[in-house]
């Protein structure tokens, strides 16, 4: 699957917190979350998200384990996420949505904001210019799971005795 | 990041591994990614509508074993408005349909001190829908958090798929000084290593004189885990273990050890007595500081409380310092659990701590996430024995939040500014 996009970047340790605060969280419906994304450091994010890719630093996705964390950065129309390193618990939530995110150590330092971007998921080649980048792609359980679309349609797929 | 750990048959297991081989039938070792039977699954309001959602919308209302599932109020807990108790309300539907026995209501406590209460044993596995389930670790378990969807799959299946953790090993060596806890420790290691170090790690924690470190500092350390952003923490069962889980069920666990010849990733020792009083500065957990440092900046808030330090040796220390004075902020106070709260009680800690001026209530996780029972305004102070200072945590994103342990916590109370015990005693 290759996916192409518009960066935005984002700096080391966004937590959960920023990216949908808890105040947010007696609701699940992605419209309503897409719409305070990032509120605590930039209100306006949702609207200039779609088609862009996030380009990150370390351990992004760190702290809670809210689910709608994940889910509204994928229904503001951010395509994929790249970072340096993420928090396991927001790994397994944007796999378990259907949002790519690939790690891809140093990425902060080899793609500027706005730069036009282009990723495999699966090869972990991220192409910027002509510029070809290697990064680690989505294999295993976690492909499997992104392929069906999220966690909710791999479960479908599996035959779960009672 | 690639570790060398040479692997050869006669290798003796982690903790981790031996944990993570019992759950999935099989040798493993660390970067394998395995499937793995879980022995405890919860929730509780603020995750579990969204994860019984989840078991709607992928039509699998069932549960594989309903005795492994514990369902705990305490995010929304008393409901702070109409939406919060209708999650409740629909979670007690589910609870009922489906017959969970281990359901607590509001009243109870915070869910991971139930799990370290009634539930949890050395060697169990241990996967919620709240990310401090690492606090699970203090007795010795394999402990981590989940989103919605993962633990709706494991509520069904009776298991889930993670890559096994590379093993990393802290000693803890000596004794503490006076009014240092364990929320100092958990600091001293984001100090040293800061937030994203752990990454993909498990954390073994060994005490060298057992008494020195109790239950309530390894549950603080363990909750801390999460911070760490370690896959989990766990302390090395002993006869603290044993006892605490004796005392509070009647009844005698299997320990489970790590053998002596386990290889780590690296190995780092901390000595308690060189640990000094720290805090967290905003916005960050690992921007960690000497309490000195930042001693006499003016404080309007101070919590005492959450999963983190709401246990009665958190209150002790609080009442000691508080006692016979009255506090200068806003002060609340939130023990962890019902169990605690009594206990409180009738040792007098609570009856000290209200007349001094804080105001106390138990079984809630409102301030710690912002959600109800005492959000901080714009550019507030606040001095919180909780997890995190991340912007707009605990109410406004303008205000600033220190984190302390219980005595830091306690004497910045009495005197209005971030002070030291040893300040007003």
């Amino acid at each position: 699957m290759i996916i192409e996009g518009r960066v935005i970047k984002l700096g080391d340790k966004i937590d959960t917190d920023i990216i949908i605060p808890a105040k947010h969280l007696k609701y699940t419906d992605p419209e309503y979350l897409a719409q305070h994304v990032f509120e605590p450091i930039d209100p306006e994010f949702h609207r200039k998200a779609k088609g862009a890719i996030i380009v990150a630093g370390k351990v992004f996705g760190m702290g809670s384990s809210r689910e709608q964390a994940a889910i509204a950065i994928k229904a503001a129309g951010i395509k994929a996420i790249l970072a340096e390193s993420f928090a396991r618990i927001f790994y397994r939530n944007a796999i378990n949505n259907g949002l790519p995110v690939i790690v891809c150590p140093n990425i902060t330092k080899e793609v500027n904001e706005n730069d036009t971007i282009k990723i495999n998921i699966e090869s972990g080649e991220v192409i910027v210019d002509d510029k070809v980048i290697k990064c680690k792609g989505i294999a295993g359980m976690a492909l499997d799971i992104l392929k069906a679309g999220g966690l909710i349609e791999y479960l479908k797929t599996l035959r779960i005795s009672e | 990041m690639v570790y060398l750990i040479d692997r050869g048959d006669k290798m003796g297991k982690t903790l981790t591994e031996k944990i993570l081989s019992r759950g999935s039938g099989k040798s493993v070792s660390p970067g394998d990614v395995i499937e793995t039977n879980v022995d405890i699954v919860a929730f509780h309001d603020l995750t579990g509508y969204h994860v019984i959602e989840v078991m709607e919308r992928a039509n699998m209302l069932k549960i594989h074993d309903t005795n492994s599932l514990v369902i705990a109020f305490d995010h929304l807990a008393p409901p702070p408005d109409v939406r919060s108790a209708e999650i409740q309300q629909y979670i007690r539907g589910f609870a009922k349909a489906l017959k969970i026995r281990n359901f607590h209501d509001v009243g109870y406590g915070i869910l991971h001190q139930i799990l370290l209460e009634k539930y949890v044993l050395p060697g169990h596995i241990v996967i919620a829908a709240d990310s401090h389930t690492t606090t699970s670790g203090a007795l010795g378990a394999f402990s981590q958090g989940m989103g919605a969807s993962d633990v709706a799959a494991t509520i069904i299946t009776g298991k889930t798929w993670m890559t096994v953790p590379y093993p990393f090993k802290i000693v803890l060596s000596g004794r503490l000084g006076n009014w240092v806890t364990g929320k100092d420790v958990a600091l001293e290691i984001l100090r040293v290593f800061k937030a994203d170090y752990f990454n993909g790690m498990a954390i073994e924690v060994f005490i060298e004189e057992p008494k020195s470190f109790p239950m309530d500092y390894r549950a603080t350390v363990a909750n801390m885990g999460i911070e760490m952003n370690a896959d989990a923490l766990m302390f090395v069962p002993d006869e603290i273990t044993i006892n605490y889980i004796t005392d509070m069920r009647g009844l005698m666990p299997k320990a489970i050890s790590p053998d002596n010849d386990a290889e780590y990733v690296d190995v780092y020792t901390i000595e308690l007595d060189k640990v000094d009083l720290l805090v967290s500065a905003p916005h960050s957990v690992d921007n960690v500081k000497s309490v000195r440092e930042v001693s006499s900046i003016d404080v309007d808030y101070v919590f005492i409380g959450s999963c983190t330090n709401g246990r009665l040796s958190d209150l002790e220390i609080a009442a000691k310092i508080v006692k016979g004075r009255k506090v200068k902020t806003r002060c609340i106070v939130i023990p962890a659990s019902w169990s605690i709260f009594r206990k409180a009680m009738e040792l007098g800690y609570i009856q000290t701590l209200v007349e001094a001026g804080c105001i106390v209530t138990y079984g809630t996780c409102g301030p710690c996430i912002g959600g109800h029972f005492g959000i901080a305004a714009p550019n507030e102070v606040v001095v919180s024995t909780s997890n995190r200072n991340f912007i707009g945590r605990m109410g406004s994103s303008q205000a600033k939040i220190y984190l302390s342990g219980p005595s830091i916590a306690a004497a910045t109370a009495v005197l209005g500014k971030i002070a030291e015990p040893g300040d007003v005693i």
